[in-house]
């Protein structure tokens, strides 16, 4: 049951940070029909601005600067390259943040070195934010904080005693993206700047002959969109790795969300993000495969098929592969998305 | 590009060029003898054909893929593994004709993964294309037995009885072996350009629905001309096996798709032969300039960007503005001013490179004293002069380019109009 429940919770972080990221890249699809290749790469740039905001004055105020810094940088790329590209059609687009991904990459490089960096959370953060004893007699409990030892063992031997921390960091990771996933909503919903944004989506030249500059409108929401994947940079970094290879590890991941959910749904790309964060992390857990069910269903093998790769794989080996399964499913079988609604 | 009357009359200029690309393919190692020259050369005729499949798609299609190494490096793998069922006894083919087993290979492929990936178009496309690569990159370290492990799988292509003396065992017979394949693969993929199904990807790429209207299924075209471009590039993957004699999982990975997209867009997608251009640059990169500095891959993306910016239509697409400037007889008008470009960008392409290869030189390799040997001079990269310096010689490089851009830009134009109008007298009489 406590594992049930710390996977759980692995995986919806694990998912909400993956939303945080593809919230931004639908936003910036949705709106200007760009799919921000590079936006991982902002995701990588968020994690090294904050590392080294964070030496010089703390943790939290990185926090809030470097998704500006990274946000900012991001609108600059719109102004000065990509708006160029923008009568070439889609494909260039594309093919521009293509290149920045390159350009990216080699200046993280170029900059911050070529080895992981140690980015530490703040004393708060590190540690369990809570911990699940499961005790064979007094059942399932809960404590805040880490567990004193003497809690985790038993005096006596007959009693069985399982301690299942869970990080802060994690905690702090879904509570991030829970706060940045409300903001977001409530400014598109609840103000004037959402409304205008809203429309520019729908109709950019009504809105235009309104008297809203649409252009500047793009480039505050690729910027928007850049430093949502700048703080989510900011928290992955710390709690995962900071490292050249972390935009590659996540970036098709969310290319994969995006289609999952259906291109340019918000929605969609939450239930996609959720699903496939706690899918990868269950998948990762269990030591399961072809030979142990069978095993389990009382078939019998032979020993040329028990020695079969295919059979011995077990499912936390096969759990990199499982986001694009998941890919290739929907395509088939509904190949609008989760909750899209264009096909094509 | 081709028109449809090439097929009526005697073509002179088509059996030209033709005739002078089978030439350079075979004078090619003499010219350029040395252990070197060879591989680079060899490498160069696999990368033709692989970038020319990658442009089938892209520039012919409209179809941008992030997974095209899928389909050469998989066809690199059955390729080996043909080469040792060879050498085995138990597959009776010549080892000229493992190459055909790549591209069947990559062929096979394409129709299993097409199905999926051609479903869609354009962005989606591309996004798809990006996951099945990582799918089979993925999968290539969980199943040692095909794809070899971490190790890869390697082979020895001198087998078999020699057929005329020729045993493949020095690398001049095979680089002459994949100089016919290239020949023939180029000759066949122009070939498809002007067959029905070459001119509908054409008209897929341009007006999708029109096309489904006049009554053709857009996704069976993609579909089909998916699986041709999966054939020619399993048979670059194929050579590639019989020249390096080892394959290892890195030919499925993103970063060689990656270098096809590249490559083959600084080329030139909009012409046929852009991607033959690119495809040896993409060679000499890989050989020749990641040898010269370590900062080669940022260089790579930085002129990428600005080629996308300037000239989208890649290296080609200069080159034929040019030659149409040329054939108005205006481009002897242009030539100082290309000098001006020429030597100003130079100017600031030092500059900025001294910076670069600089703090490379700190981030890198500072344990081995602070200087650096650049373009001849030593250059102290702990000394605020040679930063300072480095750092003038970009700013006033970059001042005088832009001066000489907008007078280049300003004649350009002129002479743009001029051409438009002598065409339009043209057309008017």
């Amino acid at each position: 049951m406590e594992f049930f429940i710390i996977s759980m919770l692995n995986g919806l972080s694990y998912g909400l940070l993956l939303f945080m990221l593809s919230s931004g890249l639908t936003l910036i699809f949705s709106m200007m029909g760009v799919l921000n290749f590079a936006h991982a790469s902002f995701y990588m740039l968020g994690a090294y601005v904050g590392y080294t905001i964070s030496r010089y004055v703390g943790f939290w105020p990185a926090l809030v600067l470097a998704p500006l810094v990274v946000g900012a940088l991001g609108a600059l790329f719109e102004r000065v390259f990509l708006r160029k590209v923008h009568k070439f059609g889609h494909v260039p687009e594309l093919l521009i943040t293509f290149g920045l991904s390159y350009v990216i990459l080699e200046l993280v490089q170029l900059i911050w070195g070529r080895i992981a960096l140690e980015f530490r959370p703040p004393e708060v953060l590190q540690g369990p934010a809570f911990t699940l004893i499961n005790h064979s007699i007094n059942g399932l409990s809960m404590l805040w904080g880490a567990a004193p030892a003497e809690m985790c063992s038993a005096a006596d031997a007959a009693v069985r005693v399982v301690c299942s921390p869970f990080p802060a960091t994690r905690g702090f990771m879904m509570l991030v993206a829970l706060v940045m996933l409300l903001g977001v909503w409530l400014l598109l919903t609840r103000t004037r700047v959402g409304l205008v944004i809203q429309s520019a989506l729908t109709h950019p030249d009504a809105v235009e002959a309104l008297g809203h500059n649409v252009p500047r409108i793009f480039m505050l929401v690729f910027g928007a969109g850049t430093a949502l994947a700048g703080l989510a940079g900011v928290i992955g970094g710390s709690t995962f790795l900071t490292e050249p290879a972390m935009a590659a590890t996540v970036g098709s991941v969310i290319f994969v969300v995006v289609v999952v959910g259906g291109m340019g749904s918000l929605s969609g790309a939450f239930l996609a993000s959720v699903l496939i964060g706690v899918i990868q992390t269950f998948a990762i857990a269990f030591d399961f495969s072809l030979a142990t069910m069978a095993q389990q269903i009382g078939l019998p093998l032979s020993e040329a098929a028990r020695n079969n790769t295919v059979v011995k794989l077990t499912l936390s080996q096969v759990a990199p592969i499982l986001p694009y399964l998941f890919l290739v499913l929907i395509l088939i079988f509904r190949p609008k998305g989760l909750l899209g609604t264009r096909e094509g | 590009m081709s028109n449809n009357t090439r097929s009526k009359r005697f073509n002179t200029g088509r059996w030209l060029i033709w005739g002078l690309f089978s030439l350079t393919l075979a004078v090619a190692p003499i010219l350029f003898s040395g252990g070197l020259a060879l591989t680079v050369l060899s490498q160069m005729g696999i990368a033709i054909i692989a970038c020319l499949s990658y442009n089938m798609l892209l520039g012919q299609g409209g179809m941008l893929s992030f997974g095209h190494a899928v389909y050469t490096g998989l066809g690199s793998f059955v390729a080996i593994h043909a080469l040792n069922s060879v050498s085995g006894g138990s597959l009776p083919i010549p080892v000229s004709a493992v190459p055909l087993v790549g591209g069947l290979a990559g062929m096979g492929f394409a129709v299993l993964f097409g199905y999926v990936t051609t479903r869609k178009a354009g962005t989606t496309f591309a996004m798809i294309t990006l996951g099945l690569g990582e799918l089979v990159f993925a999968m290539s370290l969980m199943v040692p037995e095909f794809f070899g492990g971490e190790g890869g799988v390697s082979g020895n292509r001198v087998t078999g009885s020699p057929f005329m003396g020729i045993t493949y065992g020095p690398a001049i017979q095979v680089y002459y072996l994949i100089a016919v394949y290239t020949f023939i693969a180029v000759v066949a993929m122009f070939a498809f350009t002007g067959t029905p199904l070459g001119r509908m990807l054409n008209a897929v790429r341009d007006n999708p629905e029109r096309v489904e209207f006049v009554g053709y299924n857009t996704q069976r075209v993609r579909y089909t001309s998916f699986i041709i471009a999966g054939f020619f590039a399993g048979i670059s993957g194929g050579l590639a096996a019989l020249n390096f004699e080892i394959v290892t999982a890195e030919v499925v990975h993103a970063a060689r798709s990656g270098a096809y997209l590249l490559f083959t867009f600084l080329g030139g997608a909009t012409f046929f032969f852009g991607p033959i251009i690119g495809a040896i640059l993409m060679v000499l990169a890989f050989v020749l300039f990641s040898e010269f500095t370590q900062a080669w891959l940022l260089y790579l993306g930085l002129i990428f960007l600005f080629m996308v910016m300037y000239a989208p239509g890649g290296i080609a697409s200069l080159i034929m503005m040019n030659l149409r400037v040329a054939m108005f007889g205006k481009l002897r008008g242009l030539a100082l001013n290309y000098l001006a470009l020429a030597v100003t960008g130079l100017i600031a392409l030092t500059g900025i490179a001294a910076m670069i290869e600089m703090t490379y030189h700190l981030q890198l390799s500072a344990s081995q004293g602070p200087d650096i040997a650049f373009m001849g001079l030593k250059l102290n990269t702990t000394g605020f002069d040679t930063w300072i310096g480095a750092a003038a010689v970009l700013a006033i490089g970059f001042v005088l380019f832009e001066m000489a851009r907008r007078r280049f830009a300003q004649k350009w134009e002129a002479i743009q109009v001029f051409i438009e109008k002598q065409v339009n007298k043209e057309d008017a009489q």
